[in-house]
Formats: structure tokens, sequence, C-alpha cells
């Protein structure tokens, strides 16, 4: 006996053996060939649960945790009531899994209906499916789904979509018949003679994404309308605590939205997990990817739920599903429904506007800094870009050694961007933050 | 239960946000502002906190029944392992990527630079991305990385060749990478059938994804052979890696010819499933096919003696998701392998299949079992004998719900008629197993005594059989209002 998570003594494991007819566990890894069992597994020994925990106390004190970020690019540093650890954090949540046997797994399948109806009404939508992994991921399975539901073969990329979402479409769909066309930005905009240039009958789609990369938001109404009228579809890529303020993927006209879960209740956690959210016009339901669930009655009439639609998916149609997930990212997005619902209605428009608040206050400073201008193409939310003087590099990099992440810079995703930089500002970041990012940005920029 | 939606009261807050410190913006213009807030519920704290307490008790979890659905390994989850996620909470992953940046987070680049090695210690790969997130997405990447290395060698490739046992996963992955199917049917003895493997392999055949241990819970002992054929034909070997709790320091399949292999962390080193997710599919590979790997990577500078952040090399297939993948739960895995340690994993495969073994051993008078060898970690009867009586698997698996246990997995896999696939793991105690078996046991009996019996069941859940028909008809899949 080495570890007390197999609980077997000596002597139950010998009874066991018993019961099977054979005289060692050995005997039960016959069916392996001699010659194919491991020569070599080298891993250290094992220890107890504190010396574990110990060892993790160390590995995290060695990242720096107490930076005053200014930096998002899709993940964002918010509040995070602390219901939402509780109430996730019950094992009866987090030690079950897919609800297969829906009588015994209610709990888990009424919070992903009550998650499908919060990202319905979040975008404005009239389905959504019970989660996908991430954002970026979500995005090309938003793609995908558009190219099935239209059954062409064209996708329009607007290149102010965040570039990591944009190189995980192209992984994607790299190996199949689909051609993707990059519009490149315009200002930090979409470039709409670009677009009307390209947009065909072939197009199956324009993904766009709102606030874009450069934190720049613009309507895109107008697009939708242009978009549909060439028989194509709208997938909008958004960041859903942005929604407590702007225009909803259905009000813009989007027949898929996208979009990346952290910023609901997740922590960064290094970039996961978090969970991808995709909501859709009721017509393309049976091209979404993954799992859903679906309002029933039991035998006694009484409301149920279930998995529902379940031949679009792996287990039933294999090769012909409409995608290959299976394992979603279920309890990241029931933190995701605790944390819409803490907020609620209200709240989650206060939120935004806190957000927006405080960005357009660090704005205002930036921007007072002389040889700082600010990209002023469109309204933004809570990011928005800067120019600087000298490369956004060296200034992170100086800013960083103070504890202080002032922002992305954009040099390595665009060509001629060296001077950029994205500047992010969350509720989470007071004023005397803001006033310290813009005394160091300061300081760094005359040195 | 009622729906949260519909115990909100207008006005009612459940969290307070602080007080602004700034002067209020301009008001955005008109068409860029949405007409009406999201209809979110609106409660107090307290009615949240009751709602989904309660929504949480209406579930079955590892940590109140036994859980044996087959293919999933439901083991238990330590404790230590969530305090341990809870650490590396505020780390922003762009933060790797700044100018100095990864001195800041040597310690989470560091684990997870360990635990890749840890993974491929195991498997006995070359190297490992952590970035899939889940085991289907780890099959894409592995599927994406065969393409590449294909193309890179000017090969023409057609198709993926799969077992009919093999997940459903394994073919739609493929598919996502524009790969045809070959399905090869399972012979009598429990394996994919090898003489049909030996004919329908030809040089357009790009990989052959195999679970080894299958789902049938056999192990081929053929394995080495089929690695050899697919390899005169230069097909790359895939292992799914979904059972990999079978076979820890008893067989690394990077030695018997397996070329790539995901691995299910949430599945096999002990992180929790999260009512359906958050996975962690971290994909391995031989050295051929390292020059592929998805971006970003940590690499070791043995000039400074650090672990940096590699954005980009010359044959990357690119990205499958943002950065290292799923973090916390990488976190978990880890501290998960190295509070097990080397004797701890051997002990745990032992311990999984001595268990399968155990449950075979002790049903196989009552239910009838296709394939009768030793079996590994998990073991697939029929209810064929029951169905005489009128009495299907998911008729016993409704009665195992009445009776405080989560169902197996019933229906799969496919090529087993009225399929009952029992995973115990080697968490439980012998004397949960007994209790199980006897339950089981009671079942047999009862469809013979009482088969009618069973069509009401479950009774003892908050909902009776539900009408999956009515729902994917009627498709509410969201609540109106």
């Amino acid at each position: 006996m080495t570890s007390h998570y197999c609980p077997h003594t000596p002597q139950e494991i010998r009874e066991m053996l018993d019961a099977i007819g054979v005289a060692s566990i050995e005997e039960l890894f016959v069916p392996i060939p001699p010659e194919l069992l491991a020569k070599t597994f080298n891993l250290p020994p094992g220890r107890s649960e504190f010396e574990t925990y110990a060892r993790m106390q160390e590995l995290a004190a060695d990242n720096c945790s107490q930076l005053s970020l200014f930096i998002g690019g899709g993940f964002y540093d918010h509040l995070i009531p602390a219901a939402v650890d509780h109430l996730a954090g019950r094992a009866e949540f987090y030690t079950a899994y897919t609800p297969y046997q829906p009588e015994c797994s209610q709990g888990t399948l009424q919070a992903l209906f009550e998650y499908q109806t919060a990202i319905c009404r979040l975008t404005g939508l009239e389905v959504s499916n019970a989660s996908l992994y991430d954002g970026a991921t979500a995005l090309a399975e938003g793609a995908l789904m558009a190219l099935r539901a239209t059954n062409r073969s064209k996708l329009l990329v607007d290149g102010c979509i965040s570039p990591i979402a944009r190189q995980v479409l192209a992984t994607y769909l790299s190996n199949l018949e689909v051609e993707i066309v990059a519009l490149p930005p315009l200002d930090g905009l979409l470039n709409r003679q670009e677009l009307a240039a390209q947009l065909d009958g072939d197009t199956a789609a324009l993904l766009v994404q709102y606030p874009n990369v450069f934190g720049c938001v613009e309507d895109f109404s107008p697009v939708a309308e242009q978009v549909h009228a060439a028989g194509g579809l709208l997938v909008t890529a958004v960041y859903p605590v942005a929604l407590g303020m702007l225009t909803s993927p259905a009000e813009i006209g989007a027949d898929i939205a996208v979009g990346d879960g952290q910023s609901l209740g997740n922590p960064l956690s290094f970039g996961g997990p978090s969970f991808g959210f995709i909501a859709a016009k009721k017509a393309c339901i049976r091209n979404m990817p993954g799992r859903i669930v679906g309002e029933t009655v039991d035998k006694n009439g009484q409301r149920g739920f279930v998995l529902t639609l379940q031949a679009r998916e792996q287990h039933i149609k294999r090769h012909k599903a409409t995608s290959n997930i299976c394992s979603n990212q279920s309890l990241c997005a029931l933190r995701g429904l605790i944390f819409l619902s803490a907020l609620g209605k209200g709240g989650l428009a206060e939120l935004a506007q806190l957000n927006r608040d405080k960005a357009e206050y660090a704005k205002s400073c930036l921007a007072r800094i002389p040889g700082v201008t600010v990209l002023q193409s469109a309204p933004t939310f809570n990011e928005f870009t800067v120019s600087l003087p000298k490369a956004a590099d060296q200034v992170v990099g100086a800013l960083l050694a103070k504890g202080i992440v002032a922002g992305l810079p954009l040099g390595q995703y665009f060509e001629g961007s060296q001077n950029l930089m994205v500047v992010t500002v969350t509720e989470k970041r007071s004023r005397k933050e803001i006033d310290l990012l813009v005394k160091e940005l300061e300081v760094a920029l005359c040195n | 239960m009622q729906l949260i939606f519909e115990q909100s009261v207008p006005g009612r807050k459940g969290v307070m946000l602080p007080a602004s410190d700034v002067p209020r913006a301009a008001a955005l213009p008109e068409g860029l502002r949405r007409a009406e807030p999201a209809a979110l519920p609106e409660l107090s704290e307290l009615d949240l906190v009751r709602h989904f307490t309660n929504l949480s008790r209406r579930n079955f979890s590892v940590d109140t029944h036994f859980y044996p659905l087959g293919s999933c390994t439901m083991k238990y989850n330590a404790k230590v392992l969530e305090n341990a996620a809870g650490l590396f909470s505020p780390l922003h992953p762009l933060t790797a990527l700044l100018p100095g940046g990864s001195d800041l987070c040597q310690g989470a680049l560091g684990m997870l630079y360990d635990l890749g090695q840890m993974l491929a210690d195991v498997t006995g790969m070359d190297e490992v991305t952590t970035q899939p997130l889940a085991g289907a997405h780890g099959e894409m990447t592995g599927m994406l990385l065969i393409a590449a290395y294909h193309k890179a060698k000017g090969n023409k490739k057609k198709y993926v060749v799969v077992p009919d046992s093999s997940h459903g996963t394994n073919p739609a992955s493929a598919a996502m990478v524009g790969y045809e199917i070959i399905t090869i049917p399972t012979a009598l003895y429990g394996d994919m059938d090898l003489e049909l493997f030996r004919q329908a392999m030809n040089n357009e055949v790009a990989a052959v994804m195999m679970t080894c241990p299958n789902t049938l819970g056999l192990f081929n002992p053929h394995i080495k052979e089929i690695a050899d054929i697919a390899h005169s034909h230069d097909a790359l070997m895939y292992y799914d890696g979904a059972n990999l709790n079978a076979i820890m320091g008893k067989v690394r399949p990077g030695d018997v010819g397996f070329d790539v292999i995901h691995v299910n962390l949430h599945k096999t080193f002990g992180t929790p499933h999260g009512g359906g997710g958050p996975g962690s599919g971290p994909v391995g590979v031989k050295k051929a096919l390292v020059p592929f790997l998805p971006m970003p990577r940590i690499v070791h500078d043995d000039d400074s003696g650090q672990l940096r952040v590699q954005t980009d090399s010359p044959q990357t297939i690119g990205r499958t998701a943002n950065f290292f993948g799923n973090f916390g739960v990488m976190v978990k895995a880890y501290a998960y392998m190295i509070m097990l340690g080397r004797e701890g994993l051997i002990e745990v495969s032992e311990q999984a299949v001595l268990n399968a073994n155990y449950i075979k051993e002790r049903l196989k008078d009552y239910f009838e079992l296709p394939y009768q060898q030793t079996c590994m970690h998990e073991v697939v009867f029929s209810a064929s004998r029951q169905l005489e009586h009128g009495v299907h698997a998911i008729d016993i698996a409704k009665f195992l719900i009445d009776k405080g246990y989560h169902p197996p997995t019933v229906y799969f896999p496919l090529i087993v008629k009225e399929a009952i696939m029992i995973e115990p793991t080697e968490t439980e105690s012998k004397q949960t197993l007994d209790a199980f078996i006897e339950v089981m046991i009671e079942a047999a009996k009862l469809a013979e005594s009482d088969p009618t019996a069973f069509a009401a069941m479950p009774v003892s859940m908050p909902v009776t059989r539900l009408d999956e028909t009515k729902a994917a008809r009627e498709q509410n899949v969201c609540c109106v209002g």
C-alpha cells in the first residue's frame, strides 16, 4: 500500500483475487504481451497532500501575482462575487459529469438550461448551446456552422478580430477546402470598401468582433444587411461584459454570436479554463455544435430537462457530426450563469458603465501626455489603442519592472504597429492605479 | 423547481459593485447602445445561493454516489487539488508574452513544463503540448499534426482508419481535419479484425486511431503488429488516451509504436469532470512530429536557466486554442501526479483493473458477457438476457438510480447490443463494489420475476422518465420571457 487513494487492504485484495480466480494482480495484466511491458517509468516518488500543497505554494510563489493589470486582449480582470466560488464549488456540481442520465442530473441540466437562457438574453438570439471550450474555438465553430448552414465555402474575416482567435480559426480550417479572406483593418475598423469588393455569392459569412482588438465599437447593422443581401451570414464575436451596454448581436442583425465567458465569473488563471459561448437564430439549431439542453416533461407532466437534438453529435453521428466536441466547459458556464444572476439586469449594466467610465478617465489622462495619441476612429468600451512616441514593447517592459502591465503591444500582431498599445481598464482598477499608470508612463517616455 | 428567471423581482440586487471613483463618461451614440438591458434574473444573494444549492442537490456526483460511468473514469477528486488551483488564479496569460514577462511567471511555466515531461514519461512520448482543452480537442490537434507531417513529406493522404468500437470523437475529429473515415469491424475476439485491417490499409491512409485497451475494456495483443503494418504505409499511429487509467507503468504507448497520443487529465489524472467539463487533453508526440507542435510553447533557455515562451516556428500547425490550455485543470493534474508519484500511479492502474475484473467475475452469471477474457479497467456486459423478459439496459439504469447508484454507460460501445459498460475506478472500496454487485444481481432477478416493474422507474428522483421526443420536437432551449 503506497497511497490512501486506493482504499483496499491487503486482505481485501486477496479476497478479490480469490473471487476472480487469479493468484496475483500481475496475472490480470497477462493480456499484455510481455515484450510490450514498460521498461522505464521514471516519475518521482509520491508524497502526502501536505507536501504536495507546499510544493504548489512554492510554484505559485515563483509568479508575480500582484501586478496592476491594464492588459486585456480577450482576458479580463473582473470582480467575482464570493457566491460564484462557493456555489460552483459544490461537489455535486463539480464531481458530476455530462448529464447522460437526466433523472439524477436535473441540477446540472436545469443550470445549463438557465445558462442557455442567460446567453440568449445577453445576445438577443434564440438558441444557445451548453458551452464550448473558449472564445477562440467558439469563433472557429461559429465559422464552421455558417459554412454548413449556407453550404458555401468562403469566409470573410475582419482583420480587427483578435489575432489570436484568427490564428485558431486558421488552424481549425487549415485542412478543409475553405477560402479565408482577411480584410485588413482600416484605422482600427472594418474595411468596408474591401468588404464590398470581396463579398459574393460564395461567401458563407462575414466574421467580425466588437469591441474589436483595438477596442473600437462600430455599428455593424448596415454590414449585416449587406451580407444578408448576398445570402451570407453575419457572425459576431462579442465581449459579454460589454453587452451590459452595447447593442446586442440580435439588434445588429447577427445570425451567430460567439464569445469567451472568462469575464463572467472565471478567474484569469493563466488563460484557462474559461468557456466559449455560441448563440444563433433558431433556424440554425440543427447546425449547432455541442450539447444542447431542452425542456420537456416527465411521465407525470412535470417539467424537466434533457440533453436534446443529440443526433447532431459525435457519439451518435460519428464522422458526420456537427463537431467533434464531447467534454465542454460546463462548470465554467455554471460560473458564468451564477455571475450573471448575481449581477442581474441592473448590475450588468452598472458593471459595463463602470468599465467604460474608468477607461474613458484613463484615456483622457493618457491623451494629455506629450507624444501620446489616442486612436479616435470610433467609440470604445473598456479598451482603447494609444500610439506612443517609442516602441510599445520597450515601454511595457519598463513599466512591468514597476509592477504595472501597461497594455498589450500590437507590434507582433500588426505590421508597422510597433508603437501601438491597447490599454484595458476594468472596474477593478482604482483611480489611484490609473493615475500611477499615467505617471509611470510619462517617466518611461522621458527616459 | 422554479427557474432562476421565474424568481426574479424587478429592482432586486444580488451584489453591490464598488462606487465609481472617476467621472461618468459621455453616453455612447444611439446606434451602439442596446435598447434594453438584458433580462437577467434579479434576486438577493440569499435567494441566489439557495437556488443553486438546491439545484446541486438534484445531481448524483462522485462525492455523493458511486458513479461507474464507463469510458469516463469517474475517480475520486482529491480536495487538495482544488486548493492548489486557487493559488494561480490572478495570472494573466499575456503577461508571459511581454518583454521580461516570462520572468514574472516562472512558477506557472515551470509547472507546465514539468507536467509535460511527466506526461511524456508516462506515455513514452518525446514532447507534449498542453494546449488542447479536452480529449476530443487533443484528437483534433493530433490529426492536424499528422496532416502537417504528411504535407511536409509530400505524402498524399486521404483516410483515417478507426475500429468500429472507437469513441465517436475519433472519426469526428479526423473528419474535422478533412479526412475520410475507414471503419474496421471488431472480430469475435473483441479486437479490431486484424485481417480486415490488413486488407484496408493502403498508402493513402494518414493515420490509424486506436484506443488500447479499447472500449470493450480489452487490451489488443496485436497492437505492435498493427503499428508495424501502419508504419509500412507511412501511416501514423494515434493513441486515444481515454483508457490510459488501465496501463500506467505497465505499457507506454510510445514504446509499442504509437506516434501521437492525447491524455484526458480529467479522467486519468484525477481532476474533476465539472458536470461536463472543463477537461484537458494534452497531446504527446514522437520526435518526427515535434516541429509541427502548436504555439506558444514553453522552452528551456539553457543560457539563463529560465523558461521562455516561444511564439512561432516555421512548421507549426498554428494554434488550436488561446495559450497554454486549461491551465487551472493542469495545476490539479500536476498536484495529482506529484502526490501519487511513480508507485501511486502504478497502483492506480492495478487496482482499477482489479476492481473491474472483480465486478466482471461476480456479475457474469447474471448478465451476458460478450467478451469473456480478462478485462482491463472496465467491463462491458449486455442486457440481452434481460431483454428476453422485455427489460432493456436503460431500465436497469433507472433501477440503479432508485438504489442510489449513478448508472454505468449504457448503449455504448455501439457494437454491443444493450451494452452496460462499467468502469469502477481504483478509488472505490470493496464494500462499495460489493453493495453495487448485490444491487445489479437484484436487478437481474427482478427482470425475471417482475419485468414490468421497471417501467415506472425511477420513482425516487425529482422527475420520472422524461419525454425526449417532445424535447427534440419542440426545441425549447431557453426560457422565453
